[in-house]
Parts: C-alpha cells; structure tokens; sequence
C-alpha cells in the first residue's frame, strides 16, 4: 500500500471551526459533514485506497469555489478537487484533514457557438454531455475517454484525458482553448479564450494534466468539430502479437491515419468475447480494429488499402464492416472490456503505460512471463497507433497477498514501460497509484523543478497533497516547499 | 558569442553566467530577433553547433532533434520518409532571417495555416531536454505520443522565447504528408461575408486544414486582382477530389468558386503561411493577432482605419497587420483585441515600439505574480533573456 501522509492534528482539532466556516460561505445544501453522507466520497476508480475526509464541498458558482479555497488557504486546510471520481490512479482520493471540493453541482453548458466552433462548459459537465448537447446540429467533442458518461471535464483536464480516437484528433489538452481557474489564494484567472493562440508561457498547457495540483478548473471553453459523414470499423486477427505489431507499423507507414487503432491479446479477446459475444476469434493471439471515416466510398478506398496491406500478414480473419450496426458489434466486446474482465475476476487493475509500438512485441512477451511469475492473469487492450498500452491485471482484492502481488506486478509494468523507452502513464494519470514510481521516470533534479513549479502556484502544498509526487525520505508529509533562490 | 556543440557545453556556460550573474541572450540563429523587447547583454549563448537528428522512427510518427537544427534539416529528413511537421512553421522572410533553428520556432510556439486542423507547434512537442538558468539539465515529457506523467514542462517551455532554460533537444510527433492538396477559392468577398464562407466550410464534415481571406491589398500581393477567400483539403487524391467538390457545392451560394490543383495550392498557402501577402516597407510593424474567427473583420477594419493592411487567416481567426507602426496604430490594435477578448503579439516593430515596458498584452496582477515566481523556479538569477518578454 502506498503511504499516505499523517493528518495535520491542528486542522482536525478544528474541524467544527472549519465546518462552521464553509457553512458562512456556502449554502447549507453544499457543504457536507455528517459521516453517513461523506461516504460516496471516501474513494475513487482506485477502490482499494479509502479515506474520509474533512468535509466535503459542492460549489455552484466559481465566486463559491474562490471563497472555499481562499478560506482554506488562510486556515492552512487541504483540498482534494473532484470531478465524477472516475480516476483509476487515485487522484480524487480523499485525505483526512482535507476538504474535497467537489464539482457536480457546476454542471451547465453556458455557450455555444457553431460560427467559432467552441462551447462554454462548466466543470461538472460530464464528457458525454458535451457531444450530447450539440450532436443533433453534427457537431462532438473529441476526446472519449470509456468512461465519458461519468467523467466530467474538469477531471478530464486534471488527468488530460485521452480516449480510443486522439490518435487523430488528440487529447485534452490538445482540445480545450480556454480555462477559468481559480488559485488556492482564490484568484480568478482566465486562461486563452476562444482564440487559438495565447501570448506568453503556456499556462493552460502546464494546467492541463497538473492533477489538481495548480487550482481549480471551474469553467472551460472546449473546440467542437464537425463529425464526420461516416464511419466504419474492420477487425483483423493474426497469429502473434509481432505479427500484428508489424502490421501496424505498415499501416502507419501508409501513410493512413486510422481515427482509431485498437489492439487486443488471446486473453483480451476471450474475455470480451465470452462477455459481449460480439464474433471474435478464438484462435487469434492478437486482434486489431480499425476505423476510419468519411463518405461512403472514402470508407471503401481507405479499408480496401488497409485491408490490403493486412492480407500482407497472414492473417486469421478479416472482417471488414459493411454497416453502422456491424461496426458497432466489431467495437462492443472491446467497449465492454472492462465488464468483461469484471465477470472473469473479482477485481482488476487497469494500468496505463506507453511505450514505443516498436518494443510491443518485447513487451507483452515479458507481461507474459511477469504473469506466470506472480501467479496473475492479465489481458492487454493497446492504442496500438499511439502506444498506450492496458495492461488488466486480475486479482482479488480481499486476499492481502493477491492485493500485493497485483500492486507489485503492475509496478514491474511500468518500470518495464519506462526502461523501453516509454513512461509510467499515458492518459489514467499519477495520483498516488504512480507517485512513488516517479522516481523510475525522473531523475531527483527532474522531480524538483517540477515541485517548483507547483511551488509557484500552491506555496504552502494545499493542493491535492500527497499525489503526483514523491514524499520526501525522513518526511511523513509532502516535502517542505523547495525555495525558489539559488 | 558563446556556441556550444553538446549540451555539456550550454550547462558550463549557463553555469558560468549564473555564478558571476552576467545575463545571457539565448539564441539559436537569432531569426527571431525582431519579435519582443530587445535583449541587452554583454553575451550570446547560441545552439547553432546543436545539430543533428538522432531519431526518427516514421511508423512511430516521431523524430527527435538537437535543438540547432535548421527547419530546412529537419523538413527534408522528415521528407525522406514522407511525413511532414504537423503546424506546419512559417519562414516569416520579412525578420530578415535565412534559415531558422528547431529550437527557436518551439521556443516561439509559431504555426501555420494548419493549425486552424491539427493544432499548434505546442501539441506536437512531445520531449525536450533543456538546460534550465539553475545549469540544470531536466527532461520532460519523452518519445512517446501519449504521456501525462508528471507536470508538462514541455508546454511552458513552448512559448517561452529562452527565458526558462535553453532546450538542447526535442522530440516532435510528426505526420505522413499528404498525397495531394486542393483548394476552393471565392473572389471579391468582402471580409466580413468570406469569414462566413470559411465558417460553413470548417463547420462541414470535410476536415479543411486551412481557411483565409486575403483583401484586394493582400491578395494584389500574390497577383489576384481581386480579394480571396480560400480553403484548402489535403488527403489522398481521390479523397482531396470528393471533397473539394463538396465544399464548391457548399460555397455556390458565395459566387463562382474556382478549384486549384496540388502545385498551385501549395505555391498559395506557402504564401499565407510566411506572410508574404504583406506588402511591407522598410520600417513597416507587423503584428499578429489571435481572436476568435467571427471577430477577425472588425479588427481589419479598425486597421485599415488606422492606415495599415493585413489579411485573415485560422478561419478569420489569426488577423496579420502590417504598416507605419506609431503608438496609436499600435494602441489601436491593442484595444480592439482586447475588446475581442484575444491577444496580440509584435512580429516587427521600429525600435520605438519595441522599447514599450510589455512585448505582450498585459496581465492581471495574480497572474504576473504567478508568472514571475515560474521564471525564477527555472531562472532564479535571472541571467537567461532578461526583459525578454516583461519588463519586470
Ligand atoms: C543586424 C541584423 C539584424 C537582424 N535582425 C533580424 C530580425 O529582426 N529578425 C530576424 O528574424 N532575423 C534577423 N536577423 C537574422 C538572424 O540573425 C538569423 O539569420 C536567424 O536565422 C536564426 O534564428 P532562430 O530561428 O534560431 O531563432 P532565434 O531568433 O534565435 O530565437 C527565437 C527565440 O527563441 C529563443 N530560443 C532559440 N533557441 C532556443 C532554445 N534552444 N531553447 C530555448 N529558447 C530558444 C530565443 O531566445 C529567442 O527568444 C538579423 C541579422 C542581423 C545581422
Ligand atoms: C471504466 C473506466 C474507464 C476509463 N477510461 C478512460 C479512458 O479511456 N481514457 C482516460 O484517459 N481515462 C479513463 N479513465 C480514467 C478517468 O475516467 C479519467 O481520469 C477522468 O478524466 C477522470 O474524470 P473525473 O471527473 O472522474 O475526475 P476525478 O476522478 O474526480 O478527478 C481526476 C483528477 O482531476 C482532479 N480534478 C477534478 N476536477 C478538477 C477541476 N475542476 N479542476 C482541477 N482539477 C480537478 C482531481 O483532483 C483528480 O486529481 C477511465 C476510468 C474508468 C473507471
């Protein structure tokens, strides 16, 4: 388990101050404290990890959000933002003396504008919500995390979340073209707009993905596109994982650009197909989706190539979709991935490396070995386009030991990931599940000019204490500030 | 001039400059010298020996290069392999410049006409090794196309004109170039109605990677008699043909639409992305403007009211002027902005202007507070560019 710091005492023997304290600047609706309500909060995607907090915290303005922080911060308490608390690293964990600042009651869409091609939101919107409100005028959002009928925007940006389809159309952070943010002081900051370009350093780029760390995200301007006219999915299995990487690397080196790639491993596929019975097939090693977009017939010239350059390798199957509905039976059983694994194991890991696509191959072969070693199973689902790789580990979390192996395991993952040549996380984010694993990543000089920067804008650590970074040796707390002089 | 051929060489000299806190100016080839406030220092610390490009794995969609090496370098190495940079960078001829280094075009975060599709020079740095003022060296992001481990310095180094550290190395996702470019062209539309045409086209289902309106002045300049209105597809040709068929059927209602084939369309939007449409006298200030697209007319008009030309590119939305640069034009130019709600920076300016206390648009207080404790989190002494971007 990894440790989480000591509660300040003089912050919990304040409690009733502080509880009072919210309550004069709140509505009594939005500030919580009766333990039996504080419950729902205690934990995130992370489930193993628990912790009650202080209070929590359900602004409906940002005016709101800037008068908890401000009043935190002249009391010295700690704050945990939270969106859907759909984080699988932990991120939304509470802390004991911490009041968790939650944005679901922020939850409406203030602007949208086809001419200019944006949407105002706030941060409790859910993603899904987004492309729900302008969909029926042709328009989306485009980054899709699996779990974009829960998250909200705000948490996306803490983690810049990705989905199935930013190999062609990005991240988060690649989407979103302004922020309101509000610092731990209880500034108000406006960051970019519905421009393109912004003057000066990139503070929306270096919020984007800070995990909380930097403020609260209470309003954000997101690009919208146009959808496409159509898309279209084809499935080819193979008979190794090599064999599909290189075909991958072929398909790339086509020059095509798929809007998505997906790769799946023996034990992906027979999980989902057990779950979802979408047609998958059993005597694969490996299996890849591919969708692309456009009219009909660009549908037809591109999967004809890509079709083609398949049929190059071997291949078990090749299914190419002839409908929406076929598509949609090719895309369940990975959409379900989750369920399914769910069904075969009473608990699970979802890891988040990425890694050069060229080391796949090296990669799952050695998963393979760390499996049989710990004694675990585990299925792979990749973003075969841009390497971000899931390793599903199963386990039972009521067992101490099978819990340990499991944390273990996935540990050796991402080592694994960064000695290729790859990092801890791709799109989950660091929170405390990766925060001691850092150090694999970053060299201490590495880690400490990033505590600067989170030094600049949160001087005394309030902020989503004890995530993202390490704790110092000898120190029961996140680390004294690093001093900004030489 | 201080030109270090390895990155050991930038930390002895960062190192050097931070003890006897003697300020340095960063440069790579110097190209961008015209933009921002001027820097006075007694030296120069220059990546023009950093060259080389030590990855480039074209399946992977990544390379990574010394941060002295010459766009010109790096777009033919990526050529080989058919793949092209994503933003596509202009070569703004008018900063005098022959060649620009990889570098300077992250450090000043400039894109092209692509970036209305595809995003910006900062959405496609996915590492950097940088020497901070600390004579540090520290490594963001990697060499992969996903990654949200840690805080991304990568961003804040992308824009930030040397004034956190000097980057050595960079890594880039890159992209497979097109097979074929097409073009739609409209004449004669006035700006306000041609931002409309470019509204419905990038609201069409028909990925249009690029959208600019040049007015007769700007449009003179490249030999067309009266104002453009453009838009541009690329793809693979049989795609580039279907959709540029649709987008004509979508303008008919704007006037006669004209279609440009590969050659002619990438002599034109070459042209929009180097801002050669400037017709531009010695002594002539250049600004560039980012607003929203629908607020891109007015801020032309204002403009031209004030003497000066410009054109419309990103859809209406990135606004370049150009013309005598005194005080008012410029404070001008500044208010309409800010009245949009976007920002303006000075690409070229006589020295009068540039000697203005902000090369940018001012900050609120919280924020230049925030901002300076960032740059002495890199810089503590602060000996990298001082003044660069603010005078305080
Ligand atoms: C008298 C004279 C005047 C000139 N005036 C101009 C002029 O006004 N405009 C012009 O364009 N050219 C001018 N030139 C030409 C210019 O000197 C070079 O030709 C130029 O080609 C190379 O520029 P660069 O792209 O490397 O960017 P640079 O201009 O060197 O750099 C742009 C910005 O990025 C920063 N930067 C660069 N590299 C890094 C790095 N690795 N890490 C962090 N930050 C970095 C710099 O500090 C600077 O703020 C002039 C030449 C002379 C002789
Ligand atoms: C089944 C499942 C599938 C998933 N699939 C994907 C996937 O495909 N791609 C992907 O990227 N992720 C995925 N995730 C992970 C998770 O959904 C994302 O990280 C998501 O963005 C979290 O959003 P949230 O609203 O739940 O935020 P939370 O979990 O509440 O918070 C996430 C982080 O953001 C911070 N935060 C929240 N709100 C704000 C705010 N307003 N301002 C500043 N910081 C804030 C929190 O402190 C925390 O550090 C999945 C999770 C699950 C359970």
């Amino acid at each position: 388990m990894i440790a989480l710091p000591q509660p300040k005492t003089d912050v919990l023997d304040r409690r009733d101050a502080v509880h009072e304290g919210l309550r004069a600047l709140l509505p009594a609706r939005a500030v919580i404290t009766d333990p039996s309500r504080l419950k729902p909060y205690e934990t995130d995607g992370l489930s193993a990890y628990r912790q009650m907090p202080l209070a929590v915290v359900l602004p409906e303005s940002t005016e709101q959000v800037a008068a908890v922080l401000r009043f935190c911060h002249q009391n010295g308490v700690r704050v945990v933002p939270r969106g859907a608390g759909t984080s699988l690293a932990g991120g939304a964990l509470p802390l004991a003396d911490a009041v968790v600042v939650g944005m679901m009651r922020m939850n409406r869409i203030l602007d949208v504008n086809y001419a200019d091609r944006y949407a105002v939101v706030q941060a409790g919107v859910t993603n899904l919500g987004i492309t729900k409100a302008v969909e029926a005028d042709g328009f989306f959002y485009a980054p899709d995390p699996s779990s974009q009928l829960a998250c909200m925007i705000g948490g996306n940006i803490g983690m810049n979340s990705g989905g199935a389809h930013c190999l062609k159309y990005g991240v988060t952070a690649n989407n979103v073209l302004g922020i309101k943010l509000v610092t731990i002081e209880g500034e108000i900051l406006e960051l970019g707009g519905a421009h393109l370009d912004t003057a000066g350093y990139d503070w929306m780029g270096i919020v984007i993905g800070s995990e909380g760390q930097l403020g609260i995200a209470t309003e954000i301007t997101v690009r919208l596109l146009r959808a496409p006219e159509g898309t279209r999915a084809m499935l080819a299995a193979f008979k190794s994982n090599e064999i599909a990487g290189r075909c991958v690397d072929a398909i790339i080196g086509s020059g095509i650009i798929p809007v998505a790639l997906e790769f799946m491993d023996r034990p992906a596929i027979h999980a989902c197909e057990a779950f979802a019975k979408a047609g998958y097939p059993l005597d694969a090693e490996a299996m890849l989706i591919i969708e692309v977009e456009g009219s009909v017939e660009e549908q037809d010239s591109l999967l004809g190539r890509i079709k083609e350059i398949c049929g190059r390798f071997d291949p078990i199957s090749l299914k190419v979709s002839q409908s929406a509905e076929e598509s949609a039976a090719i895309w369940k059983g990975r959409k379900g991935a989750f369920g399914a694994i769910g069904r075969i194991s009473p608990d699970y890991l979802c890891m988040d490396g990425t890694i050069p696509t060229s080391t796949l191959p090296e990669v799952l072969r050695r998963i393979g070995e760390m499996s049989e070693q710990y004694g675990l199973g585990v299925a792979n689902i990749f973003h075969a386009g841009d390497g971000n790789l899931h390793p599903l580990i199963m386990f039972d979390a009521n067992n101490p030991e099978s819990m340990h192996k499991a944390e273990a395991f996935g540990a050796d993952i991402l080592k694994l990931c960064v000695e290729v040549g790859g990092c801890l996380t791709g799109e989950h984010g660091v929170g405390v599940e990766k925060r001691d694993l850092m150090s694999v990543q970053f060299t201490e000089t590495e880690l400490d000019q990033q505590r600067r920067v989170k030094t600049a804008f949160d001087a005394g650590w309030l902020l989503n204490t004890a995530k993202v970074f390490p704790l110092k040796p000898g120190t029961d707390t996140t680390p004294a500030p690093i001093p900004h002089a030489a | 001039m201080i030109a270090p051929s390895d990155e050991a060489g930038l930390v002895a000299a960062i190192e050097a400059a931070a003890a006897a806190r003697t300020p340095l100016t960063i440069e790579g080839l110097g190209s961008k010298a015209g933009f921002a406030r001027p820097v006075q220092t007694a030296e120069t610390l220059s990546t023009r020996n950093l060259t080389g490009i030590p990855l480039h794995a074209p399946q992977e969609l990544i390379v990574s290069a010394r941060a002295g090496t010459t766009l010109a370098a790096l777009e033919a190495k990526l050529a080989e392999a058919g793949q092209h940079l994503i933003a596509e960078p202009p070569h703004y001829a008018f900063l005098g410049a022959e060649a620009q280094t990889v570098g300077g075009i992250i450090a000043t975060n400039l894109s092209g006409p692509r970036r209305i599709a595809w995003g910006a020079m900062r959405d496609h740095v996915m590492g950097i090794r940088a020497v901070t003022g600390r004579a540090e060296v520290i490594r963001s992001g990697g060499r992969v196309l996903k990654n949200v481990t840690g805080l991304d310095l990568c961003k804040l180094f992308t824009g930030s004109y040397g004034t956190l550290g000097v980057m050595s190395e960079v890594t880039l996702k890159v992209l497979p170039a097109p097979e074929a470019t097409g073009t739609v062209l409209l004449a004669g539309l006035d700006a306000a109605t041609a931002v409309k045409a470019l509204s419905a086209a990038l609201g069409s289902p028909f990925s249009v990677t690029g959208a600019a309106h040049l007015p007769q002045a700007a449009a003179a300049a490249l030999g067309h008699a009266r104002s453009i209105t453009i838009a541009r597809i690329e793809d693979f040709t049989d795609s580039v043909h279907y959709r540029i068929g649709r987008l004509a059927g979508i303008w008919s209602g704007f006037g006669a639409v004209e279609q440009l084939d590969t050659t002619a369309s990438l002599a034109l939007w070459r042209a929009v992305r180097d801002a050669a449409p400037l017709a531009l006298r010695d002594g002539d200030a250049v600004w560039r403007v980012s607003v929203q697209p629908s607020a891109g007319p007015a801020i032309l008009d204002m403009a031209r009211g004030a003497g000066l030309d410009g054109y419309l590119d990103w859809g209406g939305g990135l606004v370049f002027l150009s013309g005598p640069g005194g005080e008012t034009a410029h404070a001008a130019i500044a208010a309409a902005t800010r009245r949009a709600g976007g920002e303006w920076w000075l690409l070229r300016a006589p020295d009068a202007l540039r000697h203005r206390p902000d090369a940018l648009p001012p900050e609120p207080e919280a924020m230049a507070a925030i901002r300076r404790r960032v740059a002495a989190a890199f810089d503590p002494a602060g000996i990298l560019n001082p003044g660069r971007l603010h005078a305080a």
